[in-house]
């Protein structure tokens, strides 16, 4: 069950793991994601889908090492198993024919937006990508994005790699320039989403934000993930992940997030020290 | 009546003292001794009006009978007839409000028979004396039934099906299987081993759990259609009701599913040796008066939390939790603060919660339910101080499977509409427990899932 059957760095803080999970990879669909344990001890913790090959039965998973769980998944092998995988869950995103669509995918963001991105182009949409890191070493999937966008853009904080500067820098420049923007999807860092929203927002251009607060079950029965939307609690898990942005409250999420934030610090302290790093 | 003869047999308990610094069971069950001088206080009416409070009408005198005559191999064997969860009956059951109100010793001035303590020792003993047993299962030639839900619903309609000779798969989207029984209920109640012990033997008998799979996106409820001559729904009510209030979101609020749900399935009592975590501070809430909320008002303390008040709308009399519960709740230290209804959650200018404004309540007429309604008493807001708060004000149906299947009949409040046969407006596809009847007991979602399984055969064999 789960047996991993490829695993890649993508850089220095990221990893893609290619999962055994045929029910998984067949009903997939752009948008969604997955729920995983490690072992007996783990927690629950929910990565979106990268990829899927249903021919394999497979799904691709990338992942940023930012604590213990996933530090310790970085650490698994070719042939290792995951104890439990549960999905595909949350909404599909809405693949239409919008006109000009933006894809937006901020550091680890890429890895989700880029199923949507190809859905999108593959439905007749022009689309134009801007991915953002903080530097060139951080950036992936350039090429697979490239290739499936009408334009292409790359920006890092540092200059390094593409227009120095915010993926907003270069969404401004483009709206600015002329450019007729359809829709916005924007994934990534909850600061690169709430810029994004903001921008938009000043332009009326309807924009999504693929949410990720902190959820255990991700299938609606504990309201972990909630976050509120135009006034209302709204669960992530099951009424999302996608939102409209301009009707999210970021404040809140922000808040949310970093409620665990000291118990996360001990057990990845603790994991290293086990580790003996 | 002699003395002594009317009361019932004391069981031991973890003092409280100690208790509160643990997750182990609190109360420690009958000793062989003590079973049998509680089992000889039945009369063994001819005509027993107890079966008549039992929903899946376990045949009480006669395993207190075999109980007297020290055969405990026969009155586990009776038990299992109609029930084969006594471990987990015996603890959770309602007895007071279902058995043991029937008994006939309440009329002469007495105490009830303990029916709930016997059928927790006969449970105890065959999980301890019968761990080999491999009971052979029936062959498999009547159908293939899928059951969604590994709960008590799910779990206690795959054991009459199997019973009757089909070949049957749980579907359960939690990583283990159980329900409530294990992400709700907690260890000092209920000990997980006991739920692996009940579910380990459907195993034995050839149950098929598949975990990991959420039916409506993991696999289509169409799929399973295809796949399997009927299927039975028991997806329960797992879906938190919030209160709707100003600042429900703020740091610390959290619902008692997702409360519990960290507790007991993720063991984040346990942390750092298990990876969830959970925080509570030094002053807790638990809004609500039920069991859910007496579970979650005890994890509390025992996760160190200084002081844990429940706060409930209506006074001590309408507490909906089991009488036993709250004494044990009271026992260890929790405080309630009745006619008490939070109108707005307070924060720290950080994001989390600092505290509960409330209007004291009085009570009203009587609602339809027989309930004296809480009214609030104009202009007595006040604030009480909580850094954590926990929301048990009941569960709904999880909307999440019903609205992937098109043509099933639903209510307004999202529950499956199915008869007390189990049947739906969908042929071939049965419900049963709180996803029919909204958040209800162990026992009668174990009920509901038995008259289905018999609907089931009744329809498949034709």
């Amino acid at each position: 069950m789960n047996e991993i059957l490829s695993r890649e760095r993508v850089h220095s803080e990221a990893v893609l793991l290619e999962v055994r999970s045929p029910l998984i990879a067949q009903s997939y669909q752009p948008g969604q994601f997955i729920i995983l344990r490690i072992h007996e001890r783990g927690e629950r913790i929910p990565l979106t889908v990268a990829d899927v090959n249903v021919e394999a039965g497979s799904i691709s998973l990338i992942f940023q090492e930012v604590g213990k769980s996933t530090k310790e998944l970085a650490s698994f092998e070719v042939g290792d198993e995951l104890l439990d995988l549960l999905g595909p869950l949350g909404n599909p995103s809405k693949i239409r024919e919008y006109g000009t669509v933006v894809c937006v995918g901020g550091g680890i963001g890429v890895a989700p937006i880029y199923p949507i991105a190809r859905a999108l182009a593959d439905k007749g949409n022009c689309v134009v990508s801007i991915l953002g890191a903080r530097c060139d070493e951080l950036l992936f999937w350039r090429e697979r994005m490239d290739e499936l966008s009408d334009s292409f853009y790359v920006t890092t904080d540092d200059g390094s790699c593409g227009r120095a500067g915010f993926v907003t820098d270069q969404l401004r420049d483009l709206i600015d320039g002329g450019l007729k923007v359809d829709r916005v999807i924007a994934i990534g860092p909850l600061v690169m989403m709430s810029a994004v929203s903001g921008l938009t927002k000043e332009y009326g251009i309807e924009t999504v934000v693929s949410l990720n607060p902190i959820m255990v079950d991700g299938t609606g029965m504990c309201g972990s993930c909630r976050v509120t939307v135009n006034g209302e609690t709204r669960f992530a898990c099951v009424d999302g992940p996608e939102f409209n942005a301009h009707e999210v409250d970021f404040d809140e999420l922000f808040h949310r997030h970093g409620f665990y934030l000291r118990q996360e610090e001990l057990s990845l302290k603790r994991y290293l020290e086990a580790c003996g790093k | 009546m002699m003395d002594g003869v009317g009361e019932k047999t004391q069981v031991s308990k973890q003092n409280p003292g100690e208790r509160v610094k643990n997750f182990r069971e609190v109360s420690l069950g009958y000793s062989a001794d003590e079973v049998l001088r509680e089992a000889s206080r039945c009369l063994s009416c001819s005509n027993p009006s107890c079966m008549e409070g039992c929903p899946v009408r376990v045949d009480i005198p006669g395993f207190i009978k075999h109980i007297k005559e020290k055969d405990f191999d026969k009155a586990a064997d009776r038990l299992r007839e109609s029930n084969i969860f006594p471990a987990v009956c015996g603890r959770v059951c309602p007895q007071e409000s279902q058995c043991e109100i029937y008994c006939v010793l309440n009329k002469m001035g007495a105490e009830p028979v303990s029916v709930g303590g016997l059928e927790r020792f006969v449970g105890d003993w065959l999980i301890k004396n019968r761990v080999d047993e491999s009971p052979s299962p029936p062959l498999s030639t009547s159908g293939g039934v899928a059951v969604i839900g590994s709960g008590p619903a799910g779990l206690s309609c795959a054991a009459e099906l199997i019973k009757n000779g089909y070949s049957v798969v749980v579907f359960e989207s939690l990583h283990e299987p159980g329900g409530v029984l294990r992400y709700g209920i907690p260890e000092f109640r209920l000990p997980k081993s006991v739920v692996d012990s009940e579910i380990d033997y459907l195993k034995r008998l050839g149950v098929e759990f598949r975990l990991n799979v959420l039916v409506g996106r993991t696999v289509s409820f169409s799929d399973l259609r295809r796949d399997f001559d009927a299927i039975f729904i028991g997806s329960g009510a797992g879906l938190p009701y919030f209160l709707g209030l100003p600042g429900e979101n703020l740091n610390g609020v959290y619902s008692a599913n997702e409360f519990l749900t960290r507790v007991n399935l993720m063991k984040a009592y346990l942390f750092p040796e298990y990876d969830t975590p959970v925080r509570v501070g030094s002053k807790v809430a638990v809004v609500g008066g039920g069991n859910v909320a007496m579970d979650s008002a005890r994890a509390a303390l025992r996760l160190g939390a200084g002081e844990v008040h429940v706060v409930y709308r209506r006074s001590g009399g309408e507490l909906p939790a089991r009488q036993e519960e709250v004494v044990n709740a009271r026992g260890e230290g929790v405080v309630f603060d009745y006619l008490t209804n939070p109108v707005e959650f307070l924060g720290d200018g950080e994001g989390n919660v600092s505290g509960l404004r409330c209007v004291r309540m009085e009570l009203g007429e009587p609602d339809s339910s027989g309930r004296r309604s809480p009214v609030p008493v104009k202009g007595s807001d006040f604030v009480l101080d909580f850094d954590t708060v926990i929301i048990a004000v009941g569960q709904g149906p999880n909307p999440l499977l019903p609205s992937t299947i098109p043509d099933l009949e639903v209510s307004d409040r999202g529950n499956v509409k199915a008869g007390r046969d189990g049947r739906t407006s969908l042929e071939r596809v049965y419900a049963g427990g709180d996803i029919v009847t909204g958040a209800a007991t162990v026992i009668s979602a174990m009920a509901a899932g038995k008259r289905a399984a018999q609907s089931i055969h009744e329809d498949l064999k034709t």
